[in-house]
């Protein structure tokens, strides 16, 4: 090496998105062409910023702050070097510092805030960066005031349902057991959402820390992060934390030199989507098939092992360290209505700008598609986007006005869900995508109620006849009253909400079920 | 390409006796076992049942229940497609008729000469770079026709 070069830090990320995009092949190439030149360099491999059309973004510590470039190739570094990148120098890559990027400087980072800038690994850095202040915080409050601290937040379940996170957690301190369990709901199978992926991945100090307050909030022991198969580099990341947390006494017996005591691990699920449900979850935590619980009891109440238990998304776990280093009050001035805080909100599909968007609670879904997206990314009209996963409606254009707020969304017969959006251009077939919700209802059903294990399995054969123009209309109202029935008669949301799909792309585009075209009335 | 243990009733016991000390041990137990036998074979159900002190019947629930568990050995290679509405809106469909077109087996089957298997997948979570797949646990984001065709060359190889 050049004795007398410095040693010049270069961050890449280490994030799936990153690593599909040819991160890895980028940092052989970046070792290789800094040994060629004898120049030492330091790479540090960080989760991603959520600027994912730009990835692999690399960014170089500069005297003028991280300047990055992106996306990309291991073909490019070369030029790279030669342009001089590594003092920041201009190329057509070079994005200049990433946190002013406009993507970036539009939004409420409060979850997300050390994503992609600190290494995942890294204990010091997370305390670097503010990390642990809300257990600290927490730990001084004792049980009954971090519940008030939440509840003062109007923290809702981010998975989708939006229950109230403080009820939940002072049904399980209420409940009186020999033992209680967190279990973080990290099986994030709706297509078009990746917040849970990317935050294991990028800052999984956080959702130990968010844990850690709840388990000592409502006297658990024990927590389980249950996530999925499909996502190995997540796993591998929550593994390393929860061991270095571990070693630095913040998991395990009496933490932080306190009275408590609390420790967790990572399961893994087996590729079945109705595990997102919360109760078919715990029973496959318990290894049992997957397969929903009728509630009554509730998790609360009975859960994990038939013990108390808080079941949370890990978008409201992340969203806890920041209720209590910064107060409930804080966070409840971001929002609207009842939809306080923040939202991580993930763009994806059909979509020019796709990454991970963290903002208020209120933003219109035109401003999210249009004017953050950028629009397509195959150039043609948006047609609609799918919010909320393979359960969410599709919101044609017309409705492009509406806030992301959950009452909002509910009052359209739509629903926020986990928080994708999922961009289709005028390409989209929505008959396909009705037929499509149906049959994927039918393979992930986990066959304990009729509506869902039956009902789906009629809806792909009735839309098979609708798609092939036989007796349209009957089939149509055949479809619309299954459609009524699984909506009122499943036991959970895959039956109960496979309809949101289904007719709202009826609804909206019923000349591609061979029905009359929407009536002028009926557009707004 | 991975590689996989011939069945033995001594290692599989190994294999699963090291998760006896966990609470809800079985799919970690089922998880390890077809990491190194590359399926899960039907010999392990009995074992389980007695281990776990569950009938088999609940066992082979289990197995049959997750998408996951193998009953037969896949191919020497597993090229996963993403077919989640992310992808479908992004161009993945004519990417799987592409890549059935090419090894001459439908979503879900092994190629006639056992190289590859290739299996649709429901989200890899690479949303935002859509369409995506997986080739032997490597992921694969921004897939076009040419970046698949050489995931299927470097498969068949």
């Amino acid at each position: 090496m050049n004795a007398n070069a410095v040693s010049i830090r270069i961050y890449v990320p280490k994030d799936a998105c990153a690593i599909a995009c040819g991160a890895d092949e980028v940092v052989a190439a970046i070792e290789a062409a800094a040994l060629k030149r004898r120049q030492p360099v330091e790479i540090i491999r960080t989760g991603s910023r959520g600027m994912l059309w730009l990835e692999p973004l690399v960014e170089v510590a500069t005297s003028e702050g991280r300047i990055g470039y992106g996306p990309v190739e291991a073909d490019d570094v070369e030029a790279l070097f030669e342009a001089g990148f590594l003092t920041g120098a201009a190329h057509d890559l070079r994005i200049g510092k990433p946190e002013e990027h406009p993507f970036m400087a539009k939004q409420t980072r409060l979850t997300f805030a050390r994503c992609g800038i600190v290494d995942p690994a890294s204990f010091s850095d997370y305390r670097a960066h503010g990390g642990y202040k809300g257990l600290e915080r927490a730990l001084a409050l004792g049980p009954v005031e971090i519940i008030e601290e939440v509840k003062k937040s109007g923290l809702r379940g981010r998975g989708g349902a939006g229950f109230p996170t403080a009820i939940k957690w002072k049904t399980v301190a209420d409940a009186k057991a020999d033992r209680k369990y967190i279990v973080c709901n990290a099986d994030e199978g709706d297509s078009g959402t990746f917040a849970d992926r990317m935050i294991m991945e990028g800052d999984p100090f956080e959702l130990i820390e968010g844990m850690t307050i709840a388990g000592i909030a409502v006297g658990a022991t024990k927590g389980f992060v249950y996530t999925r198969s499909e996502y190995p580099h997540a796993i591998a990341a929550m593994e390393k934390a929860i061991q270095v947390a571990r070693a630095h006494g913040m998991l395990g017996v009496n933490i932080a030199g306190s009275q408590h005591s609390f420790d967790m691990e990572v399961r893994m699920g087996a590729g079945a989507y109705v595990c997102g449900e919360e109760t078919a979850l715990l029973d496959s935590l318990e290894g049992k098939r997957g397969t929903v619980r009728a509630k009554p009891p509730l998790p609360a109440h009975k859960g994990l092992f038939q013990k108390p238990t808080v079941i949370n998304n890990v978008l409201s776990l992340t969203a806890v360290p920041h209720i209590l280093a910064d107060g409930g009050e804080f966070y409840a001035n971001f929002g609207m209505g009842r939809s306080r805080g923040t939202m991580p909100i993930q763009i994806a599909g059909n979509v020019k700008f796709g990454g991970l968007f963290e903002t208020a609670f209120g933003i219109t879904l035109g401003e999210l598609v249009n004017d953050i997206g950028g629009g397509t990314a195959s150039g043609k009209p948006v047609k609609a986007a799918q919010v909320g996963g393979p359960l969410g409606a599709y919101v044609p254009t017309w409705q492009f006005d509406l806030p992301f707020d959950y009452e909002a969304f509910a009052a359209k017969d739509a629903l926020i869900g986990h928080g994708g959006i999922v961009v289709f251009d005028e390409g989209a077939d929505m008959a396909k995508m009705a037929r499509f919700a149906m049959e994927f209802c039918s393979v992930e059903s986990c066959g304990k109620c009729t509506p869902c294990r039956i009902g789906s399995t009629r809806g792909v054969e009735l839309m098979d006849r609708i798609i092939a123009g036989q007796r349209v209309e009957a089939n149509l109202a055949t479809l619309t009253d299954l459609c009524q029935t699984m909506k009122l008669g499943s036991l959970c949301a895959l039956g109960g909400f496979t309809p949101y799909p289904v007719l709202s792309a009826l609804n909206h585009f019923p000349e591609e079920f061979g029905a009359p075209p929407r009536r002028l009335e009926a557009a707004e | 390409m991975p590689h996989y243990e011939p069945w033995s009733e001594e290692r599989a016991r190994a294999v699963i006796e090291e998760f006896s000390h966990l609470e809800g041990p079985l799919m970690p137990m089922l998880h390890a076992v077809q990491e190194t036998f590359g399926h899960v074979p039907d010999a392990i159900v009995p074992m389980l049942a007695e281990l776990l002190n569950i009938s088999r019947a609940e066992v082979h629930g289990v197995v049959t229940f997750y998408h996951d568990f193998r009953h037969e050995p896949a191919g020497r290679h597993v090229l996963k497609l993403c077919r989640a509405e992310a992808c479908q809106a992004a161009g993945g469909d004519a990417l799987a008729d592409h890549a059935e077109h090419r090894l001459g087996c439908k979503l879900g089957e092994t190629t006639a000469d056992g190289r590859v298997t290739v299996e649709p997948i429901y989200c890899l979570g690479l949303c935002a770079t859509a369409p995506s797949a997986m080739l032997d646990g490597r992921i694969v984001a921004r897939l076009t026709e040419r970046r698949l065709d050489a995931l299927i060359a470097e498969a068949q190889s």
